[in-house]
């Protein structure tokens, strides 16, 4: 190990001493303890700037972890949801009286975990970064010790987190045996070099490796776990749940397919093809039956799920691209209204039906329109930055001039028009319908900035969007 | 100058958002300051676009060009341009749009400042829907359309309007969302064909697509456009959405957003696929006739005013598809001079019907009788703009007519006669309906004293609904009495559209009927 090892991890290593330094604060500190949330915002802002601060391009511990646009790209994304979240929790865990530093030391080991995923080269660190990702959050899933929900999404969680766990790991395990190795890379020279021991055994592998992303980005029908872990967790922590890891997921997927298994494409796009058109439809219909808004948005992040496969699915250079814009877009959207609904929840998980909705323009026009906002950029409606991404996606996928995507893109559209209808309908009930007290809703102002950087994104880089483009552009080259 | 008339357009398109920032910076307490910023952008931009209207020189090349690339990477770019098809649109657009506004201020008394931003953003996505030269753009706008709609519909809107409301959303998003693949498919064409990425809409129709290809392409585009005209049977959400919009939504509804659909089936999808365009023209001529016969005697039955002039909407329209589908000069120019036609008219119809329903609180025919005696300038208005509603020589609803129809007996004669029909039946319905409502004994209800107390119940036009009318109706006149300044400014375009339409389709068997129909629009011309 040498020097530019560690610079190269030096984000990582700022965001774990925040968090360390978080767990002794938690022990010496009296209540009240709002330094917490800003000890961890200067951890994150620590890690940004250190992230900007490294070389560039390269391989580092010994080829294990890449840096290029592709992971900067995406810390960027990471990072900015860490204090999404971070920023949410505030008011939220205060509305509760569970404002501990465990929260945000957890939720900065979480981000490490996604951090080392995008820039996992190879699959032992991919599978690290998988699990330091994933133990936090069963716990944050469950932080609510007195509430039976929060308890019991979290134990559904560890439970068939710890199975999907185990296919990942088999199928690394089994990868070893045919390929001989880990790395991305050797993977793949393996795999076009026919120096593998058994094709067979490759496929099996690699099957098992897509059950495991499968789960963790929430694919039908691997998704049955994630509406009811959205729904019982903390709000706070479900705009956290539904973006970050979803990021992480999908990216790594996106880098391992593209890196390590492009040649093997004919053997498993059925599959994703299906996994795709299944998750899309399952998620757009079911959320239509849904009136409690976290699962509203547990089934249409389902949903979204369903339009990224497309991407994974035609992975090439311009769906990358359409990705890696779909990616920073759909994390800010949803945190944003995640947001929301955490503000705007009562003590003991009240006003989370859609009826609790009624009239909210009137008691509260700043989170109205910004919930709608959000719910307009979901359902894709132009000029907002959602609509884009669906562009760049779909039009990726039918440039490919395959008629089988073709189809999934008309599956994908047909998709969009349901989700229209329960994307409106908070809508219908926060602009259209009468509230049933007028009194104006107090909100706390900690919040705020995360809906700025809401607009700016949604609208400033759905009409402006050379900037994200452009950076996403290069994001996708780096896999190229 | 120079700089303001090369941007003359975009000016035009994004005024009103502008506008619409200012009144958000407003509190809603200002309603008054609030209202009058409306109205004064929207007739800056009026009187902006007659600055076009001037300087448009006819000819069939597209004016007032701008391009400026938006996200090049993906070949896309902001580029607007008009040529006379989309001239008269965009005119008939910025003078609709101050009208409705100033009717919207007795309409719309709760939540003003939500409904002037709504309209006026509407104005700048309408404005670029019929100015866009590249189809991302195109669609952006188009799609734009939606909310601010959605929005009125659905917030100011009658009893019904959450049903109507998302009806509108929905049927509309499902023919968008297929152009939006068929969009894809073209840019993917465009990419293999001339190995770069464009969205720009004069260089896609350089394209030469393959007649299955064309196929795929002109029905999820014709659907979308179908979905919009109305045509028969796509036309449900139609009534539910005018019955329940606001009068001003109605309005803007009838006068401009139905017309997306004639702009679009002549911009997008004559020029684009041509060949497909001819075998699909007698399934579509068909649905059209189909529609004029049927909006008619719908409307024929109907006890609700609007929900009358609504499926009059429908009628009116189906004449607009016929003559572009005939596809003669006549019969084109005629369909785009009947959309301006049926704009001022059917949007003066709304505008008269909502003002008696201000006063009444009833749109039931069955409530009236006699109201001539009562309101009498209010009767005599009515009865021009239902004049020029049917179709009588002088007003402005003859001219369009008229010319589809002597277009279509050329290519479409059997269809041309039962249009005439139609004619026939728009007259009944609608002289019928000034029959119930306005001659007769006057019904017991409506005479009497108001409900302040003082004055009639039902006084006659106030000077606020002349301001209302009286352009409308110079409108329809000048349209009916001289309308050679604006023919003048479709034909080149017309003319250019129609034949490279059939020397396009020519190759693949044309026969000697065709070639007379070409030699006789050049005689026209």
């Amino acid at each position: 190990m040498s020097w530019s090892d560690l610079n190269s991890t030096l984000p990582e290593l700022a965001l774990a001493v925040t968090a360390l330094i978080l767990l002794i604060l938690e022990v010496v500190k009296e209540p009240p303890r709002a330094q917490f949330a800003w000890t961890a915002l200067g951890g994150i802002a620590l890690a940004l700037v250190l992230e900007f601060a490294l070389p560039i391009e390269g391989q580092f511990y010994n080829g294990m972890i890449a840096l290029d646009h592709f992971s900067r790209f995406l810390n960027v994304i990471f990072m900015i949801t860490a204090a999404g979240a971070v920023l949410i929790a505030v008011p939220y865990l205060r509305k509760s009286l569970e404002e501990r530093g465990e929260y945000y030391a957890l939720l900065l080991f979480a981000t490490i975990g996604m951090m080392f995923m995008a820039k996992a080269h190879d699959l032992t660190i991919l599978f690290l970064g998988l699990e330091l990702l994933s133990i936090p959050l069963y716990i944050l899933v469950g932080f609510y010790r007195h509430r039976v929900r929060s308890n019991e999404a979290s134990l559904k969680y560890l439970l068939l987190g710890a199975f999907s766990t185990g296919f990942f790991l088999f199928g690394i395990a089994l990868l070893y045996g045919s390929t001989g190795a880990t790395h991305y890379d050797a993977i793949r020279q393996a795999i076009v070099s026919d120096g593998q021991l058994s094709p067979a055994m490759t496929l099996a592998g690699f099957g098992l490796l897509l059950v495991g992303f499968a789960f963790k980005v929430a694919l039908v029908p691997f998704h049955m776990y994630a509406p009811d872990v959205y729904e019982g967790a903390p709000t706070a922590i479900t705009a956290f749940l539904s973006t970050g890891p979803k990021v992480a997921g999908f990216a790594a997927f996106l880098k391992v397919i593209i890196t390590s298994f492009a040649v093997t494409t004919q053997h498993w796009w059925g599959i994703v093809w299906v996994l795709a058109a299944l998750t899309m439809t399952v998620g757009n219909v079911t959320a239509i039956r849904q009136d409690n808004l976290k699962r509203m948005l547990a089934f249409s992040s389902v949903a979204h799920a369903g339009y990224l496969a497309v991407a994974v699915l035609v992975g090439t250079y311009d769906s990358a691209f359409g990705m890696m814009f779909y990616l920073a877009v759909y994390a800010v959207t949803t945190l944003g209204a995640f947001g929301v609904v955490a503000l705007i929840e009562g003590e003991e998980e009240t006003s989370l039906e859609i009826d609790g909705y009624r009239g909210l323009a009137r008691r509260s026009p700043f989170l109205a329109a910004i919930f709608t906002l959000a719910m307009v950029s979901l359902a894709g409606f132009p000029p907002t930055a959602g609509f884009l991404g669906k562009y760049f996606v779909f039009s990726a996928a039918v440039d490919t001039g395959n008629t089988w995507n073709i189809w999934l893109v008309v599956i994908a559209i047909l998709n969009s028009l349901i989700s229209v209808y329960y994307y409106l309908r908070p809508v219908v009930a926060m602009y259209m319908q009468e509230p049933a007290d007028e009194t104006p809703l107090p909100m706390s102002r900690v919040a705020v900035p995360v809906f700025l950087v809401l607009v700016l994104i949604v609208l400033g880089f759905g009409i402006f969007p050379m900037m994200l483009v452009k950076s996403g552009v290069a994001a996708a080259g780096s896999l190229f | 100058m120079d700089w303001l008339a090369q941007h003359l357009l975009t000016l035009i398109i994004f005024l009103p958002t502008v506008g619409a920032g200012v009144i958000l910076l407003l509190r809603e307490a200002q309603r008054g300051l609030i209202r009058r910023v409306a109205l004064g952008t929207s007739l800056v931009t009026f009187v902006l676009s007659y600055f076009i209207f001037k300087g448009f020189e006819a000819g069939d090349a597209f004016q007032y060009v701008e391009q400026v690339p938006w996200i090049p990477n993906f070949g896309i770019s902001y580029q607007v341009g008009i040529d006379g098809i989309s001239l008269l649109l965009v005119m008939l657009t910025t003078f609709i749009t101050p009208i409705t506004i100033l009717s919207a201020f007795n309409a719309v008394r709760q939540r003003v400042k939500g409904f002037m931003v709504a309209l006026l953003v509407m104005e700048t996505a309408m404005l670029g829907v019929f100015a866009a030269l590249d189809i991302f753009l195109f669609y952006i706008f188009w799609e734009a359309m939606l909310i601010p709609m959605y929005f009125i519909i659905g917030v100011w809107g009658g009893e019904n309007r959450l049903y109507a409301s998302i009806k509108f959303v929905l049927f509309t998003m499902l023919g968008s969302l297929l152009m939006l693949v068929a969009i894809f498919a073209l840019y993917s064409q465009g990419n293999a064909q001339l190995e770069y990425y464009t969205t720009s809409y004069l260089e896609l129709t350089t394209l030469k697509l393959s007649p299955m290809t064309q196929t795929w392409m002109f029905l999820a585009f014709a659907l979308s456009f179908a979905i919009k005209v109305p045509l028969f049977p796509f036309h449900t959400w139609l009534p539910d959405a005018h019955v329940e919009a606001p009068t001003p939504g109605s309005v803007i509804l009838a006068a401009i957003l139905l017309k997306m659909g004639g702009y679009g089936f002549l911009r997008y999808c004559l020029p684009l696929f041509p060949e497909a365009a001819v075998r699909f023209t007698p399934l579509i001529v068909v649905l059209a006739v189909v529609g004029i016969i049927y909006g008619a005697l719908m409307a024929m039955v109907q006890p609700d005013m609007k929900k009358l002039v609504a499926y009059s909407s429908v009628s009116h329209l189906g004449f607009v598809v016929l003559g572009i589908f005939a596809l003669s000069l006549q019969s084109v120019s005629g369909g785009i001079i009947q959309m301006v036609n049926h704009g001022l008219s059917t949007g003066a119809l709304f505008l008269l019907v909502g003002m008696i329903y201000e006063r009444t609180h009833t749109r039931q025919i069955a409530d009236y009788g006699g109201l001539a005696g009562l309101m009498p300038r209010y009767a005599a208005v009515f009865l021009i703009v239902t004049l020029a509603s049917i179709g009588l020589p002088g007003l402005n609803g003859f001219v369009g007519e008229f010319l589809i129809i002597v277009g279509s007996f050329n290519t479409q004669p059997v269809a041309a006669i039962v249009a005439v029909v139609g004619v026939i039946l728009s007259a009944i319905y609608l002289l019928w309906l000034v029959h119930r409502v306005f001659f007769g004994q006057p019904a017991v209800a409506l005479s009497g004293i108001g409900e302040t107390g003082k004055g009639p119940k039902l006084p006659d036009l106030t000077s606020r609904e002349w301001a209302v009318m009286l352009p409308v109706l110079g409108m329809v006149i000048i349209l009916g009495v001289y309308p050679q300044p604006f023919l003048k400014r479709i034909e080149p375009s017309v003319t250019t559209l129609v034949n490279t339409y059939w020397q396009a389709t020519a190759p693949a068997g044309i026969d000697q009927a065709d070639v007379e129909i070409i030699d006789e629009n050049k005689g026209n011309k």
